[in-house]
């Protein structure tokens, strides 16, 4: 037990390392500037604990149960043995299937358990009044980052350039853009930069780099990486989406209702 | 009786607090049952290996679901009303250069300390460096280093002065990132080679799991307090910006370099 204490204070340190300028820059414009102490400041404190006390309780906790564990199992899935394919032999992108399943799935799991997007929908929800949902909003989200993560896989499988997946997206994106309802564009835009994390990244990063390094022909340099690029694209792509398939599931319930969108 | 009454209250409002937190503990359960379930399922019938040290799992799993009910906690008391309020104080003060400073004041401070980004930088340089675009010593390499750095933290400020500014102006979100794509398109044409995958994974690194509540509820702040603005339309989109800059700036960094 007292290893998992001082596990647990290494990790509180950091966070709150990780934490203060944050902390500093606040309190220097609340109090030299603003000069107004916020409503109800003990409060405010003693949430800023919990923030603090929570961070370093969950990143300890996946460090020790699940960051092992999906780091094996992302090298143990895309080695050569479990593949069935000899070192240094091509191979067919099909004997990758279990990858692509496995990137999906881990891509989808790790952006429900992301604590900034538990943040940002609570948001907006609240802010919404409650058309929009948080939970459906994040699984949009999730399903968007497990797309990604798997045709990042099936990118670095078969060495197709990462550019192109790029502007396919972005163009997608851009016509979404058009049709999407307009309260949802900037929500969008904003989920594509806070998936990637304290739980997607590690996971993610592993599953990149075992591949870039077993796949014949792939450098971990020049293959790996690009699979958060396409992670924070994805979810604009899902988002707006899901809204449009909100409304038009709405507008097929309610039919006497007249078009607000013109 | 009446100090009776008000500590029976308190006793009420205590055993209150506790449910819901015991609650919120439970309900973390579903934020981690797909990624426990995922891996559960390969380690078991693809990998077809039993679970080693189920026991250290387990502690940490309990970790994780306290963690992460302390966080939402904590967002609801403190990081939330600390940007909301802050949001709207800097609106009744109406100094727009202050606003101004305290947004790239938060965007600069928060990102250029961040590990993430280190790490990635010291990555970068090590990249570079093996590339023979700057001289491979230490002094060369950390110079390189910590002027990317520099250069995001720079992009993540400029990013939330933009953003503040949008929802000031009310300009349209998306007609501003759609050229933001097109210059960092543009540049990745222009660009060295070696910066494109550095300048395209140091936009991901920059929004981390603090800054985000904060910056997001200052946002909708903002959006509430202005008279015509939509907080749904308007106080969303600083994170986008954040994510956006930074690939930007850092193919420029690599061009001057």
């Amino acid at each position: 037990m007292p290893a998992l204490l001082t596990d647990f204070l290494d990790s509180l340190l950091a966070t709150i390392v990780d934490v203060l300028p944050i902390a500093f820059i606040v309190l220097t414009f609340q109090l030299a500037v603003l000069r107004k102490v916020p409503p109800s400041p003990v409060r405010l404190a003693v949430g800023f604990a919990y923030v603090v006390l929570g961070l370093s309780l969950f990143l300890l906790g996946l460090e020790r149960a699940l960051f092992p564990l999906g780091e094996t199992m992302a090298r143990q899935l895309t080695s050569p043995e479990v593949i069935g394919v000899a070192e240094g032999q091509s191979v067919d992108w099909t004997a990758y299937l279990w990858v692509y399943a496995f990137a999906a799935a881990i891509g989808f799991a790790t952006t429900v358990a992301e604590p900034a997007l538990i943040a940002v929908a609570l948001k907006a929800g609240e802010v919404s009044g409650g058309t929009l949902k948080p939970w459906g909003l994040r699984l949009a989200v999730a399903v968007g980052v497990g797309l990604s993560i798997a045709v990042g896989t099936f990118r670095i499988v078969t060495g197709t350039p990462l550019v192109m997946y790029m502007v396919v997206g972005y163009v997608l994106v851009v016509i979404q853009t058009f049709f999407a309802p307009r309260m949802i564009i900037p929500l969008a835009y904003d989920s594509g930069g806070v998936t990637t994390s304290t739980v997607t990244v590690p996971l993610v990063m592993a599953t990149g780099l075992g591949l870039a390094a077993t796949v014949p022909g792939r450098s971990p340099v020049l293959d790996g990486f690009g699979l958060i690029a396409l992670a924070s694209l994805f979810p604009m792509i899902t988002v707006m989406a899901y809204a449009q398939f909100s409304t038009w599931l709405n507008a097929r319930r309610k039919p006497v209702r007249d078009k607000e969108t013109s | 009786m009446p100090d009776r009454g008000r500590g029976q209250d308190a006793v009420l409002a205590t055993a209150r607090g506790v449910r819901s937190f015991v609650l919120l503990v439970l309900g973390t359960l579903r934020d981690l049952l797909p990624i426990i379930g995922v891996i559960a399922f390969f380690q078991v019938f693809v990998i077809q290996e039993p679970f080693p040290n189920w026991r250290e799992i387990l502690t940490g799993l309990l970790m994780v679901m306290l963690g992460l009910a302390l966080f939402i906690q904590g967002l609801q008391m403190g990081l939330f009303p600390l940007g909301e309020s802050m949001a709207d104080a800097f609106a009744r003060k109406g100094n727009l250069w202050l606003l101004l400073i305290f947004a790239f004041g938060l965007g600069f401070g928060t990102t250029v300390a961040e590990p993430a980004l280190i790490a990635v930088a010291g990555e970068a340089a090590e990249a570079v460096a093996d590339a023979g675009v700057i001289a491979a010593t230490e002094d060369a390499m950390e110079e390189y280093a910590d002027g990317l750095r520099y250069t995001v933290a720079l992009a993540v400020g400029a990013a939330l002065v933009l953003g503040v500014l949008r929802i000031l102006k009310g300009w349209p979100l998306h007609f501003i990132i759609m050229g933001g794509y097109l210059v960092i398109v543009l540049l990745t044409l222009v660009a060295p080679a070696e910066i494109v995958g550095i300048a395209y994974d140091s936009g991901g690194v920059t929004t981390s799991t603090v800054t985000v509540p904060l910056v997001t509820a200052l946002g909708i702040g903002l959006a509430s307090a202005i008279r015509g603005r939509n907080p749904l339309t308007d106080g969303f989109g600083l994170i986008a910006f954040a994510s956006l800059t930074p690939i930007a700036f850092v193919l420029v960094y690599g061009m001057v370099i």
